[in-house]
């Protein structure tokens, strides 16, 4: 009978890690929808890109106000989170708080925690604040009202919970063990709880017993049910941002991808030996298609970084199209994919596994070609965006599926080429006169 | 002013057996555009003055292919880019210099995968080593004092990471230079990127260019200076939108230099 709390404990955390894993799988099953890209090259470069954006925040920390609330609640989460993996051996073993045998160390550690915990709940109040009551543009815009406004204000109340009871926790321990309560023993410094333990005053030590208990479980089931509400969440983040930086574009950002199944054709095209009646074999395989228009033309580090996004709108606020209002919102770019990654996701778990075409895809069914043509590929978002997203892949690739596979560039647009494939210059002028400045 | 300026081909090298110094990309702005030919004329000019040997492709050269390319035609920019490549292997051109960040990214970053590898500098980057290495004389003349801000070109700043390069060509020229709240990293873009240039704006409430105009003209510069025939185009039409032209004016840095100078 005394294993019981220590079976529950374990089954608990079976539960919440187990249904976690399942749904990470499922993160990487769709990202695996993608074509795949090779990167194995300068590893020295990635990594030091991940400690410096990722773990050291620095793109962040170029909106001082948001950047520094932000690096508190991320310190306070990290730090925090050792100890989770005290709460974790105490559940499993029935100990209680098993490394207070460090001693001083120990004191410093927990007193450490409070003080994150008091930090992180004022950040994460001002953070509600920001996003509820201040008039913040890049909180308001379209592609922010309904479930991407609610999810944004339930990770802060997650966050408020959490630190509540870890803090209580922390508090009616301190008051058990000045008690003298068994099982409770003198360990760690409590500098932030231990100015609200007079409320206990008037209670008995079994209901201390009881609330602290409470409190304990409640923290940890909390800790579980938040790293599984992640997966439903833009709070993915946390956990993607290090390999999205690490997967991040290292080149110039003005080098745009060479299309290579376009090169084929180019070289093709220009081969005085390829013969131009050629059937293709019966058996080859279909012939690539240029450009995106579905979640699946897209690379894997297009699709990573659709769900690694945690629509903070740094990008839209940059977007020149977007400041003057066009429907542009790189955000919103980032944000369909992941949503039709997901109705992806969704139509292959009803059916075995296997994707059945659904009469939809990303272009028009998400993002418009409005959109799409607002775009002054200026790299704003690119260099905006504190985890190395690149929405503006995502438009080039279906700008070139409009204009290769379906025709449909704007009108002008359409002159604009006709004079470059003719005459060799965006306007039409022949291409003889071209050094006639010279002698004007 | 024909007879000042000196502007031999690629052609008239080969023919006398010649390799020159570096290949000047004119670019179409360059060439066809009336704003853009000041600024090619300019620069001609400087490195005349700098005793540079140089060439142009002259009626060799065609578009880079940078405009398709963002327009999302890849195929006619990659057979642009077939052909100019074939052009400028065949002349065994190694170094290129171009005042149009476009043609400078395009050239620099996309043709390499594509079998074209040159050393390609940007026109501030090129007037920066030749007054590094005391051929190209810089001096404030008409300049000096002035209050000047410079507008980063996408696709020499935020694309390629050079910032430095133009504003150490103005504090040459002794000019006051201020900054826009948006510059560098942060610098809006002036529209025209992006094939935009050639097209109508999507709906919206505001030109692009209207709005950069607007905080380049609150800095109260005389001169917004820029390294980019496009941001030229759409910054000159953004400050006569806002019936500012009399007192801003929207210059290349190169043609500062060589106005300071009296070429």
């Amino acid at each position: 009978m005394q294993y019981i709390p220590n079976i529950l404990f374990l089954l608990l955390l079976v539960a919440g890690v187990g249904y976690f894993t399942k749904n990470i799988r499922t993160v990487i099953r769709n990202i695996k929808l993608g074509i795949p890209v090779a990167i194995n090259d300068h590893k020295k470069e990635r990594y030091g890109n991940v400690a410096r954006i990722a773990l050291g925040q620095s793109k962040l920390l170029k909106r001082p106000i948001s950047g520094a609330l932000h690096a508190i609640v991320y310190l306070g989460f990290i730090i925090i989170n050792i100890e989770v993996l005290e709460i974790i051996i105490d559940g499993l073993l029935g100990t209680h708080r098993v490394f207070a045998f460090l001693g001083g160390f120990y004191d410093f550690l927990i007193g450490t925690f409070e003080i994150l915990a008091l930090l992180v709940l004022v950040s994460v109040i001002l953070f509600w604040t920001r996003r509820n009551v201040l008039k913040i543009k890049r909180f308001l815009s379209p592609e922010m009202k309904g479930w991407p406004k609610q999810d944004g204000n339930i990770i802060l109340y997650f966050e408020v919970v959490l630190m509540g009871l870890f803090l209580l926790m922390n508090s009616s321990d301190y008051a058990l063990q000045q008690m003298g309560a068994a099982h409770y023993i003198q360990a760690g410094s409590y500098p932030v709880s231990s100015l609200f333990v007079g409320i206990f005053d008037t209670m008995s030590q079994s209901s201390l017993v009881l609330l602290e208990r409470t409190a304990w479980w409640l923290h940890i089931t909390g800790i579980l049910i938040f790293l599984n509400y992640l997966y439903f969440s833009k709070h993915l983040h946390i956990l993607l941002a290090f390999p999205n930086v690490y997967f991040g574009a290292i080149t110039p950002k003005g080098q745009f991808k060479n299309n290579q199944a376009v090169t084929a054709e180019v070289k093709m095209m220009m081969d005085p030996a390829a013969d131009p009646f050629a059937a293709p074999a019966p058996d080859a395989p279909p012939p690539p298609k240029f450009g995106a228009s579905d979640v699946m033309d897209l690379t894997q580090v297009q699709l990573l970084n659709a769900y690694t996004c945690t629509e903070c709108g740094r990008c839209t606020s940059e977007c020149p199209a977007n400041q003057t209002g066009k429907k542009l919102s790189p955000r919103k770019i980032m944000m369909d994919t992941r949503d039709r990654l997901q109705q992806v996701s969704k139509n292959m778990d009803t059916n075995q596994g296997v994707f059945v075409p659904d009469g939809k895809q990303l272009l028009n069914d998400y993002i418009t070609t409005e959109e799409l043509w607002a775009c002054t590929t200026c790299n704003a978002c690119v260099e905006a965006c504190p985890v190395s997203i690149d929405p503006l892949s995502i438009i080039m690739d279906m700008r070139q599926y409009l204009v290769m596979e379906q025709s449909a560039a704007p009108t002008e647009l359409n002159a604009t080429m006709t004079n470059i494939e003719n005459n060799g210059a965006p306007w039409p002028f022949n291409q003889m006169d071209r050094l006639d400045w010279a002698k004007e | 002013m024909s007879d000042v300026l000196k502007v031999p081909t690629m052609a008239d090298f080969m023919a006398q057996g010649k390799q020159p110094e570096v290949l000047f990309w004119v670019g179409c702005a360059g060439s066809f555009d009336d704003r853009a030919k000041k600024i090619t004329k300019a620069f001609v000019k400087l490195l005349n003055n700098a005793g540079v040997e140089f060439a142009v492709l002259g009626t060799e050269e065609s578009c880079t292919g940078d405009p398709a390319k963002r327009a999302g035609n890849e195929f006619l920019f990659q057979m642009q880019a077939a052909t100019n490549i074939e052009v400028l292997n065949a002349y065994k051109v190694q170094k290129i210099v171009t005042a149009c960040p476009h043609c400078f990214n395009t050239i620099n970053n996309e043709y390499p995968q594509l079998g074209g590898n040159y050393q390609v500098m940007h026109h501030t980057q090129f007037l920066k080593t030749l007054l590094n290495d005391g051929r190209l004389k810089v001096e404030g003349g008409k300049f000096k004092g002035k209050k000047i801000t410079f507008h980063d070109p996408c696709y020499l700043g935020r694309a390629n990471g050079e910032y430095e390069a133009p504003r150490d060509l103005l504090r040459k020229l002794e000019v006051e230079l201020v900054e826009m709240k948006r510059c560098k990293t942060n610098g809006l873009c002036c529209g025209a990127g992006g094939a935009q240039m050639f097209k109508e704006p999507e709906p919206g409430n505001k030109d692009i260019n209207v709005e950069r105009t607007q905080e380049a003209v609150q800095t109260k510069a005389s001169i917004v200076a820029t390294g980019c025939p496009f941001c030229n185009t759409m910054m000159t039409d953004g400050v006569k939108h806002q019936e500012q032209e009399q007192q801003v004016q929207v210059m290349d840095v190169a043609q500062m230099i060589a106005d300071a100078s009296e070429l």
